[in-house]
């Protein structure tokens, strides 16, 4: 098969019709252009908003929840094993938030191939006190650096650096809420009372912002050591386990197994945050309709184009096929012409389509919910380049599927003999 | 000389749309090597569309057709497209010239799908050709640059580019003023006469008939003299 033959014969074509055929490549141009800047944009929003939860929530969360005891006394008993115990007025065991013998399971979550880390925690509530008002509030006793590393911990702090949690003795980094009630500045000195009554002094070094407001107006942090000691704990007093995993999809067997394995309460990002993903998914399902609606309004256009040319070309046809040009060789030219429209119609699209997700990566979006981000977020994904490539190729070679094979049927004796 | 290039036997057909109306009817051809033939009748007699059935490209007939000693009835469609390319060549009473190409690869064309030559060959060949028919300065221009006369005898160059062993002719005269036909007729009489091709030429004009080596008269789609 002479392929040089044909792809020649395409070219002359396409040029002697050059107009149209710059119509039918600005249309897959355009179409693929807008899939890619659709899709990286949309994305790109997708990973913000799930960033927003998801990269500061545990994978996996080992905890003790309040909760009354299950193994209540009398069913413990022998001699009542036989009987149906009703038991009225239970209360909930709060006495051991903390994790039992934590320093064994944090050793065991460490071997874990499966972890990709994990931050241990404290959380205390407590009353802030400023004038004659008390103000509630959580106090999270955290490792700084861990936090830092897995739940993007520093890019939350808009005034002062997380690791002076570490560096400055009995000190706290305030909520942007807490620190408005408060009027407190860095440097001052915050009235807290615990919930086993006792007052302590902490040096505020910091504030942070989570955007979501009513986070911010409860949450505070300090490093595990200072808030052991505001609890009058032990240093192995942990309330707290937050894994991350190195795949997210394992998250719910994980909680399963550590749950029995350290027999402690567990609960994975999927039950905890399930709408996150199903809200994804949709945004992503949307922007794909959208794009592939384009590219399949763009193959009509194709497709309209080259019955024209056909058309118009009847003769040419009916020329190649009386001097030996078979039915199949002409079947390619056709498709050639096609494809050729969308292969180069679809690279200028994927770089027209880079440049103007570029455009938009470069426009402001401040909100002071979101203190790390300054502009708006695209996703340069090459996944959707790749997809772009194959559906403007897959699209012009159905567009021009028909009309190839309508070409290829063409009689010459019907056209020569009708001059 | 008696080397039978194509030869037809018992050619029957008809159309079938809307009426079966039968147009050709028991057709016996013989056309030996080196021959200038004539196919001259009136309008409707049946010669156009012997001459498709016997350039291959209608295929609706009964009877068996053979080309260089080869039965082509009932062969595929590439087989025919194959077999035009290499041992036919054609010129019809309208040039069918490409015009998005130059002379020079409009007389190509059927060189390069043959592909028995490398292009640089094909080329020579067709400047050969085009110096034969004294256009050799044309082969550049676009097709649609040239006068009707001018594109016949280019459309007669992608007739030779395969050296085909039968030349088939529509009217190729059908088009042109006198001399440009007589033009035509003269290179046809060459071709026979210094490079023995033979030619099969289906035409109106009587004279041009009267000039070739034998005459094949239609009537009512039957041969009533050859």
């Amino acid at each position: 098969m002479n392929y040089k033959l044909i792809f020649n014969i395409s070219a002359s074509l396409l040029l002697a019709r050059w107009k149209q055929t710059l119509v039918a490549a600005i249309g897959v141009t355009f179409s693929i252009t807008m899939f890619i800047t659709l899709l990286s944009f949309m994305t790109g929003l997708n990973g913000l908003l799930d960033g927003l939860i998801l990269n500061r929530t545990p994978h996996v969360r080992i905890y003790n929840e309040i909760k009354p005891n299950k193994n209540q006394p009398v069913n413990v008993s022998g001699q009542y094993k036989k009987s149906y115990n009703f038991i009225k007025s239970i209360k909930a065991t709060g006495s051991r938030q903390e994790i039992y013998n934590s320093g064994a399971v944090m050793q065991s979550i460490r071997s874990d191939l499966r972890v990709l880390g994990f931050a241990p925690r404290i959380t205390a509530p407590v009353l802030f006190n400023t004038g004659t008002i008390d103000i509630t509030g959580v106090i999270n006793g955290i490792d700084v650096l861990a936090e830092s590393n897995l739940f993007h911990f520093n890019d939350y702090i808009i005034t002062g650096a997380a690791v002076d949690l570490n560096n400055v003795p009995n000190s706290i980094i305030l909520g942007k809420g807490v620190a408005e009630k408060l009027l407190a500045e860095p440097g001052d000195v915050v009235q807290v009372t615990t919930s086993q009554g006792g007052i302590v002094p902490l040096k505020v070094v910091g504030f942070f912002q989570s955007g979501l407001q009513d986070f911010d107006k409860v949450q505070c942090y300090a490093s595990i050591n200072t808030t052991q000691k505001l609890l009058g704990k032990p240093n192995n007093y942990i309330t707290d386990i937050q894994v991350k995993l190195k795949d997210i999809n394992l998250a719910p067997a994980v909680a399963k197994e550590y749950s029995t394995l350290f027999q402690a309460d567990t609960e994975d990002i999927q039950t905890a945050n399930s709408q996150f993903e199903t809200g994804s998914f949709i945004r992503t399902l949307i922007s794909y309709a959208v794009g592939i609606t384009l590219l399949i309004v763009a193959g009509f256009g194709i497709y309209n184009i080259l019955n024209m040319m056909i058309y118009e070309k009847m003769d040419s046809i009916a020329i190649l096929k009386a001097t030996g040009f078979s039915g199949s060789d002409v079947n390619r030219v056709f498709l050639v012409i096609a494809l050729s429209i969308g292969f180069f119609g679809g690279i200028v699209g994927l770089f027209f389509g880079f440049l103007l997700s570029n455009v938009i990566d470069q426009i402001p979006f401040k909100t002071a919910a979101l203190p790390t981000i300054t502009t708006y977020p695209v996703n340069y994904d090459p996944a959707f380049y790749f997809i772009g490539a194959t559906f403007s190729l897959v699209t012009t070679y159905f567009a021009g599927f028909f009309p190839a094979r309508k070409a290829s049927r063409v009689d010459p004796v019907i056209i020569i003999r009708g001059k | 000389m008696n080397e039978v290039i194509l030869q037809a036997r018992h050619i029957n057909k008809s159309f079938h749309d809307p009426v079966t109306v039968p147009v050709l009817h028991d057709i016996n051809i013989a056309v030996n090597k080196g021959e200038f033939v004539s196919v001259v009748g009136k309008s409707g007699c049946g010669k156009s569309t012997l001459l498709y059935i016997l350039s291959t490209m209608d295929t609706d007939y009964e009877g068996e057709l053979f080309i260089d000693q080869e039965r082509i009835t009932n062969k595929k469609e590439k087989q025919l497209a194959r077999i035009r390319n290499e041992k036919i060549g054609f010129v019809f009473q309208f040039h069918y010239l490409l015009n998005e190409f130059s002379v020079l690869k409009n007389v190509m064309l059927p060189g390069l799908k043959l592909n028995r030559y490398a292009e640089k060959e094909v080329e020579h060949r067709a400047i050969e050709r085009l110096k034969m028919l004294h256009i050799d300065q044309l082969a550049l221009k676009n097709a649609n640059q040239l006068s009707g006369g001018e594109k016949q005898r280019v459309a007669i160059c992608r007739a030779l580019i395969n050296d085909p062993i039968i030349v088939i002719g529509d009217e190729p005269t059908g088009n042109l003023d006198k001399k440009n036909g007589q033009i035509v007729f003269d290179i046809f009489q060459q071709l026979t006469a210094e490079y023995n091709q033979t030619l099969l030429i289906v035409t109106h004009d009587q004279t041009f008939a009267d000039h070739t080596n034998r005459i094949i008269e239609m009537e009512d789609g039957k041969i009533i003299r050859q």
